[in-house]
């Protein structure tokens, strides 16, 4: 199908498909979207699928497997501009919680057949692997920061896509600080703004899905956290340990509290 | 300072109630204190009776909690996170919006806001943050339409601070905890049997405002004892600052080690800014329909603790969180002084109060010069 539109494509690797679902959430949106570009291929959305070239390829998932590793890299191949989208693509996912264990052994205690797996040590995000032109971080991402990547890059502009902590997002909106005021812990000081706060606003300490900020002084909080707020050294390696367990800032501030591991 | 006798006049706890229904006659959105998820915030009142009426406050480095009193005080706490900077500088503004019509685009500038604000209870440390911002954003070679058309036309209900928190340092600044200027209206709470609030009229509009509210004469009296309140109130700051060559000091320090230590603490989390009644930064975000007919501009604060902040081409030029704080450091209490010449910190202890990890400006500046060389430089 000839179009004088961009062509996106969006792939998945090891995830669990709400990145993708994010998008099609973009409901209002989709419409428009579908206007400005062509959707090439999105299994999730369509089984029809046209072949590449890609002008922009959103990817979901992290790498798992060796099929992955070299699929990862035809697919960057067919893309002018690949975008990792959501935890998994940009810091490994939930999955990587293997990273700090024995992949072996859960494959011994799950599988009949374990010997039938093919997979790899350690999950591992995108960039790990190829070259990536933006990461869209979150567990799940945010819709709209997927309209506002896509239309910077149509655009011609650079996306607005805060790097800095949930903190400022916060109290932009005028959310109580849950840490101060409550004594809740939260991770919001060392966590990358997209969510605009929204466990903070309900009023719950932020347990990080968004991932790393651009500057993280993580063991100055994990310090506070363990020694003001009374939190355990076993809760506070699994509040770094969620769904960007392998991101270098609380896999690094994780291990250095895991007893078992030091 | 000793109050004005022939001016002063005394409400009672009705007149208090009148004073705010006199506000909303006059068609203000009356901005004051109100309990709110665990903090005394600012918030907008419908009545005097959403006041924080017996809570107080505890605040340490990086610990807040409400404390009830076990009186019914109307003001008796020390500020919340909210200064009036979030109605006068609001965290989002629109600057502008630009229609596509082919060729080119059509600018609509923003709208001015559709209410005036009075803030009842504002602290003189606010006030003192409010006259700082005049100095940034409304000058005689420059004005900036966001902030002055908010700002202009507000009304000031004073209340001096009789609760100091122990994050507070006021009194070292100069600031506090008694209001000199900038309001319409300041009061002096006294808490007791005889509940009632000594009114000082500050402006044309604050003498205007107070005849439409019943008042009595003040008593000879009630003047000793509201300053009394306040002469208690500065001494027990929880803090303080010595302002006394703090400049030369810190602008001598530069290389200071205390940089790398507190380094390791700050979390670059921007909160001390956002908190901060002074700070300023904002940044400019476009946003764009998808086929591009549309782009509306969104001006954001922004924070001195972000590498954007400082991205010049290339790339940001403060790497490090060590040069960050420092730059947020010596800008509030060193260069401010030549840009603006006026402190950039009035004493309030937002920044202390709501570090997530309680670092303490006051502590950081003097380590900070205890670090200074005879002669010049740092250790």
């Amino acid at each position: 199908m000839a179009s004088a539109r961009p062509a996106l494509a969006v792939w998945k690797f090891a995830s669990c498909d709400g990145c993708q679902l994010q998008v099609l959430s973009l409901e209002e949106h989709l419409l428009e979207l579908a206007e400005v570009v062509d959707v090439a291929y999105f299994l999730e959305a369509s089984s029809a699928t046209a072949d590449g070239p890609y002008d922009v390829s959103l990817v979901e998932g992290s790498i798992t497997t060796p099929e992955d590793e070299e699929r990862i890299a035809e697919v960057r191949a067919a893309s002018r501009t690949l975008i990792a989208i959501g935890a998994c693509a940009t810091a490994g996912g939930i999955q990587a919680l293997r990273n700090f264990a024995d992949v072996d052994a859960f494959a011994e205690a799950v599988y009949a057949h374990p010997e039938y797996l093919s997979t790899l040590e350690d999950s591992t995000p995108i960039s790990e692997h190829v070259e990536v032109e933006y990461e869209l971080q979150g567990c799940p991402i945010d819709r709209m920061q997927v309209l506002e990547v896509v239309s910077a890059l149509l655009q011609g502009r650079r996306p607005n896509i805060p790097t800095h902590s949930v903190c400022m997002e916060c109290k932009m909106a005028g959310h109580t600080c849950v840490m101060v005021a409550h004594g809740t812990p939260c991770l919001g000081p060392v966590t990358n703004a997209g969510c605009g706060a929204l466990c903070p606003g309900f009023p719950r300490g932020c347990y990080g899905c968004f991932g790393p900020a651009e500057t993280t002084t993580t063991g100055s909080l994990a310090a506070w956290l363990r020694h003001e707020m009374g939190v355990s050294q076993r809760d506070l390696v699994r509040s770094l340990r969620t769904y960007n367990a392998a991101a270098a800032p609380f896999a690094e501030e994780s291990r250095r509290h895991d007893a078992s591991r030091a | 300072m000793a109050l004005a006798a022939e001016t002063a006049r005394v409400l009672d706890l009705e007149g208090l109630e009148a004073l705010v229904e006199a506000l909303h006659a006059r068609d203000y959105e009356v901005i004051g204190p109100r309990v709110r998820d665990g903090v005394i915030s600012l918030a907008p009142l419908s009545s005097a009776a959403d006041l924080p009426i017996g809570w107080s406050d505890d605040q340490r480095p990086g610990h807040y909690r409400l404390v009830e009193r076990g009186d019914d005080a109307r003001f008796g706490y020390a500020v919340g996170p909210d200064a009036p900077k979030r109605w006068l500088l609001p965290p989002h503004s629109e600057v502008f919006e630009a229609e596509g019509d082919g060729t080119g685009f059509t600018l609509r500038p923003a709208e001015p806001p559709s209410r005036r604000f009075a803030f009842l209870g504002v602290r003189p440390c606010e006030l003192a943050g409010i006259a700082v911002q005049d100095r940034v954003f409304i000058r005689d070679d420059l004005r900036d339409v966001t902030y002055a058309s908010r700002r202009e036309d507000i009304l000031t209900v004073a209340v001096h601070c009789g609760e100091p928190a122990g994050t507070c340092f006021c009194a070292s600044v100069g600031t506090g905890p008694r209001a000199e200027d900038g309001f319409d209206l300041a009061l002096t709470e006294l808490v007791g049997e005889d509940h009632r609030f000594v009114v000082e009229v500050g402006s044309e509009q604050g003498r205007e405002l107070l005849a439409a509210v019943p008042t009595e004469p003040a008593a000879e009296g009630d003047l000793t004892v509201a300053a009394a309140v306040t002469d208690d109130a500065s001494r027990r700051m929880g803090r303080d600052l010595d302002t006394e060559g703090l400049r030369e000091d810190l602008l001598g320090a530069l290389g200071s080690s205390r940089y790398r230590d507190v380094a390791r603490r700050c979390l670059a989390c921007g909160n001390c800014t956002f908190v901060c009644p002074t700070c300023f930064c904002t940044g400019l975000v476009d946003r764009n329909a998808l086929d591009g007919s549309h782009t509306a501009r969104e001006r954001t604060w922004n924070s001195c603790f972000t590498i954007g902040f400082s991205y010049i081409h290339g790339g940001g030029i403060r790497e490090s969180v060590s040069s960050r704080y420092r730059q947020w450091l010596t800008h509030k209490l060193a260069t401010w002084q030549d840009q603006f010449d006026v402190l950039g910190c009035v004493g309030c202890g937002r920044c202390i109060t709501w570090c997530p990890v309680g670092i303490d400006i006051t502590e950081e500046a003097r380590a900070i010069r205890a670090t200074a060389v005879p002669g010049g430089g740092a250790r």
